[in-house]
């Protein structure tokens, strides 16, 4: 059963990822990497990772609708109504693809993988909370400090008006240069 | 269902993220790429976790770095995206790669 399922999910994950980039429209085209996504999570769920399955289902649902929106903004044909090609040097971009495909494949099955034969854990979610609030404690914290850090870093690159705008370039203005006064408007 | 499987699904979600990443002119459409190839470390990831270590915890704290990085990549994609858009109004990598006239 389980072997069925993982099938399915494998044809399914690979198969919406190759749409992703045939499909004609944008929108179109960040629901089949959702789909893709979701066929992921299922097969990391099948290996008895209930929570980081259901962790990557949950994210990507909600990263892939902020995407549409974002797709929707800016991008050209976003409801494919024309035939769309972005594309530049397809040819060599398949041929590299290809390439590394066959050279991961040729690894999978000539490399003598390990085998385990420790029994597996009862609960892994506990495994890994564990680990993650005791010895491995540092790659939280490494993470949480990354995580803010991208927070600062998009609103200091998305922001329309920055401090250089407001007070100039050497940041001398006595008052800020605003369209309303009150750092409203900005 | 086998360690191999696995590892050849991970091995066809990273080209075909990559053949997107390397052909796609859209910035958007080069994360999608992107996004697939961090997908595919979160399975191979996984799948090592619980056919070779399923004693330690480590295969899973490199699920949990992958979908991290999948998070941060995202919003930092996205606020590069706003900042180009924003200066010279375009949406293509091609269009970017040129000096401002």
């Amino acid at each position: 059963m389980r072997e069925i399922a993982f099938w399915v999910c494998a044809v399914g994950a690979v198969g919406a990822g190759v749409a992703v980039f045939r499909v004609d429209s944008m929108a179109r085209a960040t629901f089949a990497l959702l789909a893709s996504f979701l066929f992921a999570g299922a097969t990391v769920l099948l290996v008895d990772l209930t929570y980081l399955g259901v962790l990557v289902i949950l994210m990507m649902i909600m990263e892939m609708v902020i995407m549409v929106v974002f797709m929707l903004m800016y991008m050209m044909n976003p409801a494919g109504l024309m035939p769309m090609t972005m594309v530049h040097n397809q040819k060599g971009s398949l041929a590299i693809a290809i390439g590394t495909f066959a050279a991961l494949a040729a690894g999978v099955y000539l490399v003598d993988w390990p085998t385990s034969r420790t029994p597996r854990p009862a609960d892994p979610t506990m495994q890994l909370g564990t680990a993650l609030m005791g010895p491995n404690m540092l790659t939280m914290i490494v993470l949480g400090l990354a995580l803010f850090a991208t927070i600062i870093a998009t609103v200091v690159l998305a922001t329309s008006r920055g401090r250089y705008e407001r007070y100039g370039h050497r940041l001398d203005r006595g008052r800020p240069d605003d369209p309303v006064r009150g750092g409203l408007g900005q | 269902m086998s360690l191999q499987d696995y590892l050849l699904l991970a091995a066809g979600l990273f080209s075909v993220g990559l053949y997107g990443a390397l052909s796609q002119q859209s910035i958007v459409m080069i994360m999608m790429g992107l996004e697939l190839m961090v997908n595919a470390v979160i399975v191979g990831a996984a799948a090592f976790w619980y056919f070779t270590t399923p004693d330690r915890p480590d295969g899973q704290v490199v699920v949990v770095l992958a979908v991290t990085a999948m998070a941060i990549e995202m919003a930092a994609g996205f606020a590069v995206t706003t900042a180009v858009f924003r200066a010279r109004d375009v949406d293509m990598t091609d269009m970017a790669a040129d000096l401002k006239d």
